[in-house]
């Protein structure tokens, strides 16, 4: 049985939805407690998962005690929680609607709306409703007005909210409640909308809501289909992908790294973040978990946002942006919330925005090296703009910066950063030998590529402790050491990764596979994507393959109920820690899902396969 | 009216207007490129795009300085000082009127409800278009009184 009130569900206990332009978090008591509205990093009007009484939140659970049991309905973002009450079961059925866009150019839809049905499906259920929505992060009350059949109406600075609902719900000064019993069979339905731009669309309930949940299903459906992953792991991967898609943002193609702000990385401490951005740290992987599942439309959509988005700070690059390529918002604290479970400060905005981190020019380029495998090839402008970050790397790589993990420490001369600004030249002298970046400085380009190589063999390379290390100069363990092979600087079974693996187990371990991301006193939780990085750096010849399947596997019991990561994962609870559910642990478990089944059939890995051979066989038809 | 002068200063002065806001996007201030945002409507190609929409913009603009031309004439007067009047009512209709239109009219412009269909299409400019970027009204109202400073300035009435 659940708690019903009070305490807050751990972070595992939700499930999201969405639709591609905005998320919420569904808890598995039938709790929405988490809300922003129009986009990702709007003001919530739902966020009890940072405060339990101020947050506001939309709860529909059955009144006594109950069990519960949850899934999405087949290969789609539509939830469905089922209630095992005492005298009887019902479904709550969750999701923001989607539809292809010809089937918008025929119908008039809400710009924003989230859909609630419940059914009883055996026996009687008795149910109860309560809907109490708080403004800019609970911090203003919503005044609700009675509009009788049209529904309720909410006004908040230049928007509307509007409530509808198949029974009367009785209205309180900032709360819409009902209490019902549901017999076999009966339903009932619940439309929240957004408007902002325009006037209000108030969808009708009733076989409307029933055909947009069937619509969405299918859409889900449909698009989880487009997958051509046939490895052994298609549920976690499919699982994945559609977390994937929930948080890219389809107006601009971009892609957040999360839906949350604050969750955080440890209980009662203040390392809470706003994640409801874009980094461009995960842009490599993302490329490469869209494209070897063949989602090439996708994958387009996020390197053109990329590329042209964030062309206002160009050819320096912002580690963060907002989903149009605006410069994130400051960091500010919102001390009126009491954070998940105590934990203070919930942020909005994020300083990191202003940080150095030399690491995400070398993940762009990448990026656009995995997608050039697909086309034949760069207009002008995306050339211009590959030689113009490579330039800047050529110039700037021995720059110390703050690296991959943003500590706000100051900066240091990290090894994974070098990495990377070894990748971004590597790259764009191997799509220049292809032809797809013409026009390259070739020659000061290799020459600092190779000036790189050799100070991560030299200065990376500590000969006391037989390792590469995670700053130049240091003793220091850092989990991103086993992405050396990954973008194909060293072999994975060279005698350096080996004894650099062994160091990394001892030092960053964290019991079964999971792994820290650094060393740090007191530790956080094992680092999600770090955790499927070590699959795959086994995999590649790390270890064996078994051994890698094993790990992957064992990683695999980690996510939800859902199937869904959060950013870290709790080594002894195994419950999920930061926001959630985060891309960049998705990312990495379809990467490496990918890289599994791609060693299985003995396939090339992406970092040593730069530029398409059909592009290359096309240009050479022409010549 | 006198069509030489017309012709002569309304295709300069779209020159004028053009160049300023290429020089706005090349000094960061906005990301807004007209030219490129009406010439992906006959192609996606990037290149080909900046240069239809070259020639489209310049027709656009001769045709727009002829409605200034008209307004100098109900005016009885031209001066530079007009012009930049008229140049700032000019890019406030650009910024709120056409920019809300645009992703309805345009084939390959996503709007703010697009989704969750992934296509490459260009990224809705917003409210005054400040999608792409926070000092887009300013770069767009600066071209446009630019563009009308330099047409009330040098045509001549007669």
């Amino acid at each position: 049985m659940l708690p019903l009130t009070g305490q807050f569900p751990k972070i595992q206990d939700y499930g999201v939805i969405g639709d591609c332009r905005s998320a919420a978090l569904v808890s598995n008591r039938g709790a929405i407690d988490w809300l922003c509205w129009p986009r990702f990093d709007s003001p919530s009007i739902f966020a009890r998962i940072l405060d339990r009484d101020r947050g506001g939140y939309w709860s529909i659970r059955p009144s006594g005690s109950f069990t519960v049991k949850r899934w999405y309905v087949q290969d789609s973002n539509v939830l469905e929680t089922e209630f095992l009450c005492k005298a009887g079961r019902a479904t709550l059925t969750d999701l923001m609607p989607v539809s292809s866009e010809e089937f918008k150019c025929t119908t008039l839809l809400p710009d924003h709306e989230l859909v609630r049905e419940v059914r009883c499906s055996e026996g009687e259920c008795e149910v109860e409703i309560d809907f109490y929505p708080r403004a800019q992060y609970g911090l203003k009350s919503m005044r609700m007005q009675s509009l009788g059949n049209f529904g309720v109406r909410m006004d908040v600075n230049r928007g509307a909210y509007w409530l509808r609902s198949s029974i009367p719900l009785h209205l309180g000064e900032e709360r819409a409640t009902a209490r019902v019993v549901l017999k076999q069979g009966d339903v009932l339905q619940y439309s929240l909308t957004y408007a902002e731009e325009s006037p209000a669309v108030l969808p009708a309930l009733g076989e409307n809501t029933r055909a947009a949940i069937e619509r969405s299903v299918k859409w889900w459906q449909n698009w989880a289909a487009m997958s051509c992953y046939r490895g052994p792991y298609r549920d976690a991967v499919t699982r994945s992908a559609l977390a994937l898609k929930l948080l890219a943002y389809a107006p601009s193609g971009a892609i957040a790294a999360a839906p949350t702000t604050s969750l955080p990385e440890r209980i009662g401490d203040s390392l809470n973040w706003d994640y409801r951005y874009c980094w461009l740290r995960d842009s490599s992987l993302t490329v490469r978990a869209l494209v070897g599942l063949g989602y090439v439309a996708e994958a387009e959509a996020f390197l053109t946002w990329l590329l042209h988005a964030t062309r206002l700070t160009q050819p320096e690059l912002c580690v963060l942006y907002t989903v149009f390529g605006e410069i994130a918002s400051h960091e500010c604290q919102v001390n009126r919330l009491s954070g998940y479970m105590d934990s203070r400060p919930v942020r909005i905005g994020n300083a990191a925005r202003k940080q150095v981190q030399m690491d995400i020019y070398g993940e762009v380029i990448d990026a656009a090296a995995q997608y050039a495998q697909h086309v034949e090839g760069f207009d002008r402008t995306t050339q211009k703009v590959l030689i113009g970050l490579g330039k800047y790397v050529a110039g700037h790589w021995d720059r110390p910066d703050e690296g991959i993990w943003e500590p706000r420490s100051g900066p240091q001369n990290h090894t994974h950063s070098r990495l990377l600004c070894w990748t971004a030249l590597d790259r764009l002298l191997a799509m220049n030998e292809k032809g797809i970046v013409p026009g390259i400085p070739r020659e000061s380009f290799t020459r600092e590529r190779d000036r790189i190589r050799e100070q991560i063999e030299t200065r990376a390379w500590n000969e006391q402790l037989h390792s590469y290390v995670a700053t130049l100069d240091s003793n220091d363990m850092d989990a991103t050491l086993l992405r050396l092979p990954w973008y194909g600087f060293e072999q994975a079974q060279s005698e350096r990764m080996h004894s650099t693996y062994r160091k990394i187990r001892e030092a960053l371990g964290a019991g079964d596979s999971l792994l820290y991301r650094y060393e740090r006193d007191p530790q956080e939780g094992a680092f999600g994507v770090c955790c499927f990085w070590q699959v795959e750096h086994v995999a590649l010849g790390g270890g064996s393959l078994d051994e890698a399947h094993h790990m992957f596997e064992q990683l695999l019991t980690y996510g939800n109920d859902l199937g869904l990561f959060a950013e870290e994962i709790e080594p002894g609870s195994g419950d999920a820690l930061g926001n959630f559910p985060q891309a960049f642990s998705h990312v990495g478990l379809i990467s490496a899902a990918l890289t599994l089944e791609e060693q299985k059939r003995g396939k090339a890995h992406p970092a040593v396969k730069v530029g398409s051979d059909v592009a290359a066989s096309k240009r050479e038809a022409r010549v | 009216m006198n069509w030489g002068s017309w012709l002569l200063w309304g295709f300069l002065a779209t020159l004028l207007l053009t160049t300023v806001s290429s020089m706005t996007q090349g000094m960061g201030l906005t990301r807004m490129n007209i030219p490129y945002m009406l010439g992906t409507i006959f192609t996606p190609d990037r290149d080909r795009a900046k240069l239809y929409g070259f020639i489209v913009h310049v027709a656009i603009g001769w045709l727009f300085s002829l409605i200034y031309v008209f307004i100098f004439h109900s005016m009885g007067a031209a001066s530079w000082w007009r012009g930049a009047i008229i140049g700032v009512l000019h890019g406030l209709f650009v910024l709120t009127v056409v920019t809300a239109l645009l992703p309805g009219l345009h084939p390959r412009m996503a709007s703010e409800q697009h989704g969750p269909t992934a296509q490459n299409m260009l990224e809705p400019p917003g409210f005054l278009a400040l999608h792409y970027g926070i000092r887009t009204p300013l770069a767009a109202l600066l071209s446009h009184v630019v563009f009308g400073a330099l047409l009330g300035a040098f045509y001549h009435m007669k």
